[in-house]
């Protein structure tokens, strides 16, 4: 009997030592990449090695040299215009047909959903050649509604899966006794339904706003003046010549680049967990 | 009354056939409002066809006969578009007729045949209300993803490569020469076989990998007994807030051969907490084999949050009386996660899941920003380490682009891939259930 509780206890404490040992080590594996990342952002000059190391002299000489000898502001500002368009028409659009294919049954509806499952696996890339005559017959390069359009599109097959994954979990019973107090179509869009959507309304805003802060091929192709270009292409330039990696000024841009995000998201860690669970499940 | 059917069947026709003139079929039908608005949508397609279109369609066809004159990209992308119209044209047109027929029909079922406008409007409102709301979507998707799509598909029947670049030069249709090439040209077929292989082992591996840590991770937070669950959630999320192009791109650093963290740190490290093994520097970004290794790798660590967002929710959705009831019956973990834990998430999870699949196949981003394909070749314009959507790529781009053959590749990776996904949701279940769908 004895021996029964003390092999129990063992096993207790077995099971918690691996439980948090593997925590800790991942949570170590996740943190010492972004802070080399942040580390070199102070450091001075060129680096020499990329590694961390917290006896190192720490300077904002990077930083100064981002915001009065780069175009780095106007690639933030140029980054933000295009992010918030992306986010405001995005959610416009996704929310719409989310809404749609979740409420209402219509012929298509089916062939609709599985089109929008399918049509984001076939790769455009090849096509960037199209995009960009296209943007010469517009007269349309280095204009952000373009891109903008493009970002919003690329974004619409998998939000609305997920917009409408959402709208499934909000009770019919809601806008069934709506409709039979005679309330319309956008008065139950708007004062029933959305209002209980917030969380993920949240959730879709912050990923349409993060896409152009990620993508980098669509811009380079589409912005071409360097006063035009987003954060992601601009960054890039500094570390792409081999020969002359300006690694230290790239750090410093990135953590710029990923701070305002990164904060958001922490804002809406909750929405996030509700709004993909249930928009990204079928339970 | 067999004779008012066949009156009934010959108004019905009559309002169908008139309707091959948009507009006519809804005049018959008393409703001037609809008839007028086909109609006009009829006079300005027309209209766009005489200015634009039809000069557009024969340029297509030829893809223009004087070089510098014609540009036969701007042709070949002209005549997409002008294809694209036509489409939508001939779905208004289909829905004209299939209107015109409709009303007839509910008119001679009424015995009236009056309605006004405004409840026209009205049934609009209320019967194509979901249609309203999903055609901004439709549009967009047309514009943004049907039409690259499109262009692809043609250029993939034409010689469009450095030999033939515009408006220097024309562009011509080839028929499947490209495919051809892919299949027959030894050069071609190699890099072709090798690069497909690397993808697929890539997209298996990375994905599979994400997936794994995704789930143990939840599952691992998600015991009772943990404390701090907040933190390290917090924690996990990270690899997913911050925008992938930096991490990836420090990550190419830090996996330098001798400058990055990893070989002077980690290892250095490793070695000392152990000093019984002796690990040397690795070639992380010299040798094929370990940069496939550092890219899985990665590719884990920017991915598996994720599924750990996705996988928590799930956990938190499992009614505890299921554990207790295993339990009684003297399952243990293992079993407990196997029978229980484990079909519930694959079961509620499989459409992202897939999505995991088709991401990591197409995944141009850490390919080509944490090692630009290489080191070295393949041939065929491919890196060892090039996916195919990174070797288009480069032939799309490169020194001597390829755009003919890049689009036959692309056009060959659509098939698979799209191919693939619908037989494994098919085998899902994945469009029966209602809840779903």
């Amino acid at each position: 009997m004895k021996g029964l509780c003390k092999s129990q206890v063992l096993k207790k404490f077995w099971s918690r030592f691996f439980t948090y040992a593997f925590l800790v080590i991942l949570s170590i594996m996740i943190i010492y990449p972004l802070l080399i990342t942040v580390q070199s952002a102070f450091q001075p000059g060129n680096i020499v090695a990329f590694a961390l190391n917290l006896h190192s002299h720490w300077t904002l000489d990077n930083f100064r040299r981002l915001f009065f000898h780069t175009l780095y502001l106007r690639w933030y500002g140029n980054t933000l215009i295009i992010a918030t368009g992306t986010m405001i028409f995005q959610v416009i659009v996704v929310t719409m047909a989310g809404y749609a294919f979740s409420r209402y049954r219509f012929v298509g509806r089916r062939n609709g959903l599985i089109l929008f499952l399918i049509i984001q696996m076939v790769p455009t890339l090849a096509a960037l050649t199209a995009f960009f005559v296209l943007a010469m017959l517009l007269h349309a390069l280095d204009s952000f509604w373009f891109i903008i359009l493009l970002y919003i599109g690329g974004g619409i097959p998998m939000n609305t899966w997920l917009m409408k994954g959402y709208f499934d979990t909000i009770p019919r019973d809601l806008d069934e006794s709506a409709k039979i107090d005679g309330a319309g179509h956008l008065r139950i869009l708007f004062q029933i339904i959305l209002p209980l959507a917030k969380p993920m309304l949240a959730v879709q805003a912050l990923w349409a706003f993060m896409a152009p802060f990620g993508d980098f091929l669509l811009a380079k192709f589409l912005l071409v003046d360097q006063t035009s270009i987003t954060i992601a292409v601009g960054l890039q330039q500094f570390i792409i010549d081999p020969q002359n990696q300006m690694v230290a000024l790239f750090a410093a841009g990135s953590i710029l680049a990923a701070l305002p995000i990164v904060i958001l998201f922490f804002f809406l860690q909750k929405n996030f967990v509700s709004g993909l669970t249930s928009g990204g499940t079928k339970g | 009354m067999t004779m008012d059917n066949k009156i009934n069947k010959k108004a019905i026709r009559k309002a169908g056939i008139l309707s091959i003139i948009p507009g006519l079929g809804q005049f018959y039908n008393k409703q001037p409002l609809k008839g007028i608005i086909f109609m006009s949508i009829n006079i300005l397609f027309i209209i766009e066809l005489l200015t634009f279109g039809i000069s557009s369609i024969q340029n297509f066809l030829t893809l223009g006969t004087v070089p510098i004159r014609d540009n036969s990209m701007f042709f070949l992308v002209e005549g997409t578009l002008q294809i694209i119209i036509l489409f939508i044209y001939l779905v208004v047109w289909i829905l004209n007729i299939i209107d015109a027929r409709k009303t007839a029909r509910v008119y001679l079922l009424d015995g009236s045949r009056k309605s006004s406008s405004i409840t026209i409007l009205k049934n609009v409102w209320q019967k194509g209300f979901p249609y309203i709301l999903t055609i901004p979507a439709y549009i967009v998707m047309l514009f943004v993803i049907v039409f690259p799509v499109l262009v692809t598909l043609f250029m993939a029947f034409t010689n469009y490569d450095f030999f033939h670049t515009p408006p220097a030069h024309l562009i011509d249709w080839t028929g499947l020469s490209n495919f051809f090439s892919l299949i027959f040209l030894s050069a071609y077929r190699s890099t072709f076989i090798s690069v497909l292989w690397w993808t697929l082992v890539w997209a298996i591996v990375a994905s599979t990998l994400q997936i794994i840590l995704g789930i143990l991770t939840a599952v691992i937070v998600n015991q009772d007994f943990v404390k701090g669950k907040r933190f390290f959630r917090t924690i996990f999320l990270l690899p997913w807030a911050v925008p992938a192009f930096i991490t990836i791109m420090s990550f190419s650093n830090i996996f330098n051969d001798s400058m990055g963290a990893i070989n002077i740190q980690v290892i250095s490290l490793i070695n000392y907490l152990l000093p019984f093994i002796h690990i040397p520097m690795i070639p992380w970004k010299t040798n094929p084999f370990w940069t496939k290794t550092a890219l899985i790798m990665i590719q884990t660590w920017l991915g598996f949050p994720f599924i750990f967002v996705i996988v928590t929710g799930v956990l938190q959705s499992i009614p505890n009386e299921l554990y207790e009831a295993a339990k009684m019956d003297g399952a243990n973990f293992w079993q407990r996660f196997t029978k229980i834990t484990l079909p519930m998430i694959l079961f509620a999870t499989t459409p992202v899941m897939i999505t995991q699949y088709t991401g990591n196949f197409n995944n141009f981003n850490i390919i080509y920003l944490f090692n630009a394909g290489g080191p070295g070749d393949v041939g065929g314009g491919a890196g060892t380490t090039d996916i195919l959507i990174s070797w288009i790529y480069k032939l799309t781009v490169g020194d001597s682009p390829q755009f003919g053959m890049a689009s036959a590749v692309t056009i060959i990776i659509s098939i698979i891939v799209v191919g693939v996904s619908l037989a494994v949701f098919k085998k899902a279940h994945t469009f029966d259930s209602e809840e779903m769908m």
